[in-house]
């Protein structure tokens, strides 16, 4: 199995390694953009916790780009690949199991989003960011990564056109994006609103790199809660790529 | 090497696929032809396992579907309808992933990639990107990436379909080769001198039953070895006769412009189908 994953995963890499300069490239704009007007634009005149609102934004701002890029690492690929280049196929027709394809590609919708976290931190440490990369930071990280790269398959094996595709995006990954934590605390929201974004996975990974990257410690509660929703992508992905013939 | 007994497939309320019994032996090259929407596809999507079968059995070789699903997998090869090469890797890419994914081993792998690149004359441009071949190269790359891993079985759905006559040709050989190396080839066609050039066995597929399965000669003898054709108005009649003096007897009495000759597939197929094949 391991042999199968590391195809699945070798023939993403293949291609991304083609166009890795271009693609780190291309990586760097949306980070400098939010940067620049919620860093250094806004943020001069805002300070959360007696700290600069930069050192409270870099770990949300690595939060939603890791979900973004992770998510359609895998989702707009695989999707197109299901639906108009059918070379799904060539894995459904080979003799490895869904669980093979289902793991190579999330693994490879991971390492772009570390990828492209490795852009931001290099570019946050550059705005003049401070925080703390550590053992508990990585893993909040890679598990930020794998939910949003699990979700993504999932959506590319339900969703049945490049417009579902897109809405997908407007109605799951945008609120999130602005609502889990990485631009504000949501403690300053309503209750009922605040209770509801707790229960997203994004809320747990900005809290989670917040907490590792500030004090260093272990952001024990938040990686179980992602560690949760880990676990239960994959298995319906899973599901998903199993029940995907006709 | 193929044993397919009451397979039915549904669509909703649509039955695709209705009670179909076949039994192909090894090394045979049997063709499924039809008019479009015929369920030629949809039956070796069935026994290729992209589509769930609604009711019946299949074997391929000594494996039982759905059991045996994986083995089934490593000893079939399938070359579908539509072009599903990955575009964004290179020629050689592209079988090196269909290898990994078939487990062969290194040295094997990359020797039998050169030999297929030859075989389908595509050694030249294994560095290139599938997105810049030719309608005929993508084909022949794919019947290379159904070969690779060496199957016993090989499907191909409508492998000529958009192909130049020269292109076509070309590939015939190829199959005719393979099958004669003792490969079961299953291809599904709706062009009538693709199966007659090609297949030892012929079935018939109309609005997802098999109506006739023969030799294609066998098929043409059954109808009428010659065919009288005469003009009525804008209408074209034919009627078939076992012999050709029976034929000339027929002609005698006609008083329209009328020809003889002898029956082919194309015959056969409009007798059994209602009507001629349109791509």
């Amino acid at each position: 199995m391991l042999n199968h994953i590391w195809t699945v995963f070798w023939r993403d890499w293949v291609v991304l390694q083609r166009r890795l300069g271009r693609y780190i490239l291309a990586r760097m704009v949306s980070p400098i953009l939010y940067l620049v007007a919620f860093g250094w634009g806004l943020g001069r005149s805002i300070t959360v916790n007696q700290g600069s609102y930069l050192d409270f934004i870099v770990p949300g701002i690595i939060a939603l780009n890791s979900m973004n890029i992770s998510f359609n690492a895998v989702g707009t690929p695989v999707n197109m690949s299901r639906l108009y280049h059918k070379t799904l196929e060539e894995y459904l027709l080979a003799p490895i199991s869904p669980t093979s394809y289902v793991l190579g590609k999330v693994l490879a919708g991971v390492v772009r989003g570390m990828i492209s976290s490795v852009v931001i931190i290099v570019l946050a440490y550059a705005f003049g960011a401070h925080f703390m990369l550590n053992g508990w930071f990585i893993v909040a990280l890679f598990l930020n990564c794998t939910v949003f790269a699990a979700l993504g398959l999932v959506a590319a094996m339900i969703m049945n056109s490049h417009e579902e595709m897109s809405n997908f995006n407007t109605y799951v990954l945008m609120p999130m994006s602005f609502l889990c934590a990485t631009f504000f605390s949501p403690t300053q929201l309503p209750s009922l609103l605040h209770w509801a974004i707790e229960l997203l996975p994004l809320t747990h990974a900005s809290h989670a790199l917040r907490l590792s990257s500030s004090t260093g410690n272990m952001p024990g509660a938040s990686l179980g809660v992602l560690l949760l929703y880990v676990a239960l992508l994959l298995w319906i992905g899973i599901r998903k790529t199993q029940q995907v013939r006709d | 090497m193929i044993e397919v007994t009451g397979l039915v497939k549904r669509f909703g309320d649509r039955t695709a696929i209705d009670k179909l019994n076949l039994s192909i032996p090894k090394g045979e090259l049997f063709g499924l032809l039809g008019p479009n929407g015929a369920g030629k596809t949809t039956t070796i999507r069935v026994l290729t396992m992209l589509a769930r079968p609604t009711e019946g059995q299949i074997a391929i070789g000594d494996w039982q579907l759905p059991r045996d699903e994986q083995q089934i997998k490593a000893i079939i090869g399938v070359v579908p309808q539509h072009i599903n090469l990955d575009i964004e890797l290179t020629a050689w890419e592209n079988l090196e992933l269909h290898g990994l994914l078939h487990k062969i081993p290194t040295a094997e792998r990359h020797k039998r990639i050169e030999e297929l690149l030859e075989f389908v004359e595509l050694k030249d441009r294994n560095k290139d990107m599938v997105q810049t071949f030719s309608g005929g190269m993508k084909r022949r790359l794919m019947i290379a990436r159904a070969l690779l891993h060496r199957p016993r079985v090989l499907f191909l759905d409508e492998p000529t379909v958009g192909l130049d006559p020269q292109v076509r040709r070309r590939l015939w050989e190829l199959v005719r080769q393979l099958a004669g190396e003792g490969l079961t080839v299953l291809l599904t066609t709706h062009y009538i001198e693709e199966a007659e050039n090609l297949c030892q066995r012929v079935a018939i597929m109309h609005k997802g039953r098999l109506i006739a399965l023969d030799t294609p000669a066998k098929l043409c003898q059954n109808l009428g070895e010659y065919v009288v054709e005469w003009h009525d108005g804008d209408r074209l009649n034919s009627r078939f006769f076992a012999d050709r003096a029976q034929a000339a007897e027929f002609l005698s009495v006609l008083t329209a412009a009328a020809a003889i000759r002898r029956s082919n597939l194309e015959d056969v197929f409009v007798e059994f189908t209602g009507r001629k094949v349109v791509e």
